[in-house]
């Protein structure tokens, strides 16, 4: 079963992301579902994907919810500095802060949480000095965004140690 | 298009706020594209029609949907787990491309990169 399915658990979603895209039980579909997680199990196995174990669900939920209202007010925020930006230039500039993160998903997560957030942006992480160096649109409050990087950092070391 | 009224005024006008603000985020966003002035400040702009505009309009679409109960609302759901989960991959790389060539050139402003004593350095 291994050699078919070399993660079962992705092939598993897979199929019930294409039953439910398609909206339909016929063999055909069920038929499509298998190969296409059968094959992109393969795809991933030749990736070398990092395994990581999450350890608490309920952080995690609460950590969701978290970067949520992050989005929605870092998103009005960019909106009122695009907006004024006709009068009042944006103050933008380059932060750098010391990440403690060894899991590469953890870090993978949080470059796209810091991307998928208006008003940062991930550009570089230093693997030897473990630096991080990223854009941030309203550099007013500099200790803000430090903050809001190290919360992060601190929720993802809980939920993947 | 002709069993949207049978849509309830009330999901109507929610409906039509959603969509209304999810398009004027989007907007903000492209604007924001004209505006601001260099290329890290312009990385900014899209994520904002990425994640406020797609998801205010997948609102939208779900709360449509959901009341006229002709489909499942699971689309949107994917819709937005797909454009959260990969724009700040394309984003991340053109920042990265950005930084390099600035680098490259030498222009003011832009970090340097560290270079470690005695090891060659690969990205």
């Amino acid at each position: 079963m291994r050699t078919w399915f070399p993660y079962p658990l992705l092939s598993i979603t897979l199929l019930v992301m294409w039953l439910l895209l398609n909206q339909s039980l016929a063999p055909g579909s069920i038929l499509i579902g298998l190969v296409l997680g059968m094959v992109l199990g393969w795809v991933t196995l030749k990736l070398h994907p990092a395994r990581s174990h999450l350890q608490r669900i309920g952080r995690a939920a609460g950590f969701a919810l978290e970067v949520v209202a992050d989005i929605v007010r870092s998103n009005i925020a960019v909106a009122s500095i695009i907006l004024r930006s006709g009068r009042v230039p944006a103050i933008a500039g380059f932060l750098t802060v010391d990440l403690d993160l060894e899991d590469e998903n953890a870090l993978a997560l949080l470059a796209c949480i810091l991307t998928a957030t208006p008003g940062t942006a991930w550009l570089e992480y230093d693997r030897r000095r473990k630096t991080l160096l990223f854009h941030v649109l309203d550099l007013q409050n500099e200790e803000v965004w430090l903050q809001t990087v190290r919360r992060y950092e601190a929720a993802l070391k809980e939920i993947f140690q | 298009m002709s069993h949207l009224t049978d849509l309830p005024s009330w999901a109507a006008i929610g409906v039509c706020g959603l969509l209304l603000l999810g398009a004027a985020i989007t907007l903000i966003g492209s604007l924001g594209l004209l505006r601001l002035s260099n290329f890290y400040e312009r990385l900014h702009a899209p994520t904002i029609a990425t994640s406020g505009g797609t998801i205010l309009i997948c609102l939208a679409s779900m709360l449509c949907f959901a009341v006229l109960q002709s489909r499942w609302i699971f689309h949107e759901l994917l819709i937005i787990f797909f454009v959260t989960v990969t724009t700040p991959v394309t984003l991340a790389l053109l920042g990265q491309a950005a930084l390099y060539r600035d680098r490259f050139e030498e222009k003011n402003g832009v970090p340097r990169k560290h270079r470690p004593a005695g090891g060659n350095e690969t990205d």
